[in-house]
């Protein structure tokens, strides 16, 4: 049962990674346009250097 | 403008340009960032996205452009040198219809802090239900002695502060209700969620077998999740309506004293001002015509569908729409005097004499809570007393029947129903701004329509073309295209629509309150009035053509154009067994003609707005349920009145505002689709209610003789929220066509 002693952090912090991409997420107004987003990746504009 | 200085924070360089990045920063100065607006109705594809992103980019002066394709709108961040009228044109150009959109006004639901947090606490609670929910199922398969107080102090961990942030909304509300002193939903809830935490953190140090902390979080979570369908539902339909408004940008030209104009908001427009009014242009406030002569569409106000001519001295009020001339007007009232104010307090009177609507969910809340706070008392007395005072199993009972009775599937019950019904209306064009619209919806009996821009397009349509010389209709279509009158434009557009080739006028000419001339082959040709023509009137709405060649006028007689739908809604509604009512500020002639021919029975014509509301009123007076359905200022103080209202999207503000439906397509169709759909919906809500109390009379017993377990209680708490669920989503998908 020594296993349970890496095991439960590690899931833990897993489990901590994604929540803290969610608020990220959130934070970063990512929710805010899904549908335009969606298509901006098919375009090309700032594909080779990031909009300044 | 302070938008460029702000400090830059976000992690991606590519997210610092975006303006809404910063908006999250600037919280409250959204409204005061200024920034343009521009509502793209057109816009749908990716390369739409560069195509108007890359256009706004270069003109000089505009810094950023952000094209929003879920709203259909762009945001430009731009110097103070550049109008949105320019932008608008600009985009025009390239074929993408633009309307400028009052930024102060969206800025409310741009920045939906309530619905993000309750996001965020929904996020918290999901993850903390997941690793709870892990551990838990490790104790229920047979953890034991070290392991499982080792595993139930982790959750406890986890659990408590879940519970301390993400139960916040419940508790306050709990709080609030509790100091008004009444017993909302959210004190069970509340009282669930401490008694479940505290008895467990007690058990655990006891080394004892049962924790609640699993069923703690989880009923926070899907409490959660109700709670932000119901605020999604609320928030869309909110913005949808505030983008609608946001489209009628409130500014006026004002003329100083040198002659020159400026452009200026309506609400600093003062009486004594001198405004100026383009043809097609709404009146910004009530005044006396200075200069200037022209005709006003009153439609919106009245219901007339005929313009009436106006010249200097006459006056005109707040509202109307300017046809074919350039008027100053000299104001005599603005703002909150002006007559449109005073109509917009007729409907806030009318709005507070709407009886309360006490929804469904508020009912069943009324009978449960009282209900599950008894049980859990009983129950813990009764133990108490049976165990000979032990404090320990007795309250370990009465927080095992507070968590099996939770009302999760209540809590789920309505809003995931009217999601899913507002989701599949939207669908088809219709906005449910009102959370219990639905169910007033599914009562009504009675339907009170209005006429012109409602059953009609407040748009005349000309009427036995085809016995006219196709010379004459071409030669009129001309004349027509230099006209802003509804008459004209009618007349132009039907020649275009027969595939005529308009015939070149000279010296086309606008005659304010007369019609429109100029020469064609040498000779004066005139469209217009029958005796600015000189030709004999009819008895219908009509213009007349004066070819110029000697001959009798032409007369184009035209009718009301019907609202696409118009018919099939009102067989519809007949169809249902609903009482079918027109009430119009029309002619009573005109309207009789109109009832006959959409097949409506009862139909009054010439009624004042008073006298439609006082109807309504008479109405429900008489224990009908009504549905009004108007769009026009004269319909507003019904529209507050009646006990569920629709207003089309081309309504007039103050009738949106007062409506609980807004039709966004130009079909009336949807109507009576949206009312078969309410009578669904609702029979789902009860359905819903049918199957939590269900659960609750097969669990109920079980908790209260103290067989109740944490997996028990998990299982019932799931199972019944997916049911109801489930049983919502049937709505959404069931009847699809």
């Amino acid at each position: 049962m020594s296993v349970l002693a890496w095991l439960i952090p590690i899931s833990l912090m897993l489990g901590l990674v994604g929540l803290g991409a969610f608020v990220w997420a959130l934070r970063n107004r990512q929710y805010e346009d899904p549908e335009g987003d969606s298509r901006r990746i098919l375009s090309t504009d700032w594909d080779d250097r990031p909009k300044p | 403008m302070t938008a460029a200085v702000l400090p830059l924070a976000s992690a991606c360089p590519a997210c610092d340009a975006v303006p809404a990045a910063l908006a999250a920063a600037a919280g409250a100065a959204e409204g005061a960032r200024g920034g343009i607006v521009l509502s793209l109705p057109t816009i749908h594809c990716a390369s739409c996205i560069g195509d108007v992103e890359r256009a706004l980019a270069a003109v000089p002066g505009v810094r950023d452009a952000r094209v929003n394709l879920t709203l259909r709108r762009v945001r430009v961040e731009a110097g103070p040198e550049v109008t949105a009228a320019a932008l608008a044109e600009r985009l025009e150009r390239l074929g993408y219809p633009a309307q400028e959109m009052d930024a102060g006004a969206l800025a409310a639901t741009e920045t939906d802090a309530a619905g993000r947090e309750l996001l965020m606490r929904l996020g918290v609670a999901g993850f903390a239900m997941m690793n709870v929910m892990l551990l838990s199922v490790a104790v229920w398969s047979g953890a034991e002695a070290a392991t499982r107080d080792l595993f139930h102090w982790i959750s406890a961990a986890i659990a408590l502060p879940t519970v301390a942030f993400a139960g916040q909304p419940f508790f306050r509300s709990a709080w609030a209700s509790l100091r008004a002193g009444r017993l909302g939903m959210d004190v069970p809830i509340a009282l669930a969620l401490v008694l479940a935490c505290l008895i467990s953190v007690y058990e655990t140090s006891l080394s004892g077998h049962h924790a609640y902390f699993d069923a703690a979080v989880m009923l926070c979570f899907f409490l959660l999740a109700g709670r932000y369908l119901d605020h999604r539902t609320r928030a869309i339909a909110r913005g949808a309506a505030q983008a609608l408004a946001a489209l009628e940008v409130p500014r006026a030209l004002r003329i100083r004293a040198d002659g020159s104009a400026e452009t200026v908001a309506v609400a600093a427009l003062a009486p004594g001002d001198l405004v100026r009014v383009p043809p097609g242009a709404r009146l910004p406030a009530d005044g006396v015509v200075a200069h200037g002569e022209s005709e006003l569409d009153r439609s919106l106000l009245t219901g007339e569908t005929l313009p009436v001519a106006v010249r200097p001295g006459d006056g005109a009020t707040a509202g109307e729409v300017n046809l074919t001339g350039a008027l100053e007007l000299a104001v005599t009232a603005a703002g909150r005097d002006s007559s449109l104010a005073r109509m917009a307090e007729l409907v806030a009177v009318a709005e507070g004499a709407r009886t309360r609507y006490t929804s469904l969910a508020d009912r069943a809340a009324r009978a449960y809570s009282p209900l599950v706070h008894l049980l859990a008392a009983t129950a813990f007395l009764v133990w108490l007393e049976r165990t000979g005072g032990d404090l320990r199993v007795a309250l370990n009972i009465a927080a095992a029947t507070l968590i099996i009775t939770c009302p999760c599937a209540l809590g789920l019950a309505v809003p995931a129903v009217v999601t899913a019904a507002s989701g599949r209306l939207f669908r088809r064009g219709l906005l449910v701004k009102s959370g219990t619209a639905l169910e007033r919806l599914a009562e009504v009996d009675t339907v009170v329509f209005d006429k012109t821009g409602t059953l009609t397009l407040g748009a005349p349509e000309p009427v036995g073309l085809d016995s006219r010389p196709s010379a004459a209709l071409a030669l009129a279509g001309a004349l027509g295209e230099g006209s802003a009158h509804p008459l004209a434009r009618a007349l132009a557009a039907a020649a275009r629509a027969r595939g005529l080739a308009l015939p070149a006028v000279e010296a086309l000419r606008e005659v304010p309150g007369a019609g429109v001339e100029g020469r064609f082959g040498g000779r004066r040709v005139r469209l217009g009035r029958a005796d600015w023509i000189g030709a004999d009137a009819l008895d219908a709405t009509a213009t007349y053509l004066d070819a110029g060649d000697g001959r009798p006028p032409h007369a184009f007689a035209f009718a009301d154009r019907l609202r696409p739908g118009a018919a099939e809604a009102v067989a519809g509604l007949a169809a249902q067994g609903k009482r079918v009512i027109l009430l119009s500020g029309d002619t009573p002639a005109a309207v009789a003609v109109f009832a006959a021919r959409l097949g409506i029975a009862e139909a009054r014509g010439g009624v004042r707005p008073e006298a439609k509301a006082e109807a309504v009123a008479a109405l429900a007076a008489g224990g009908r349920r009504v549905l009004m359905v108007g769009d026009g200022l004269n319909d507003t103080a019904a529209l507050a009145s009646a006990h569920v209202s629709l207003a089309p999207a081309s309504a007039l503000d103050a009738a949106r505002v007062a409506s609980d439906i807004v039709l966004l397509g130009q079909s009336l169709a949807p109507v009576a689709d949206a009312a078969r759909l309410a009578v669904t919906a609702r029979a789902r809500i009860r359905e819903n209610f049918a199957l939590s109390a269900l659960y609750n009379v097969v669990a109920v017993p079980i908790a209260l003789v103290g067989l109740a377990t944490p997996l028990a209680a998990a299982l019932a708490m799931s199972l019944s929220s997916v049911t109801v669920t489930l049983n919502a989503l049937r709505l959404g998908t069931g009847a699809r066509r």
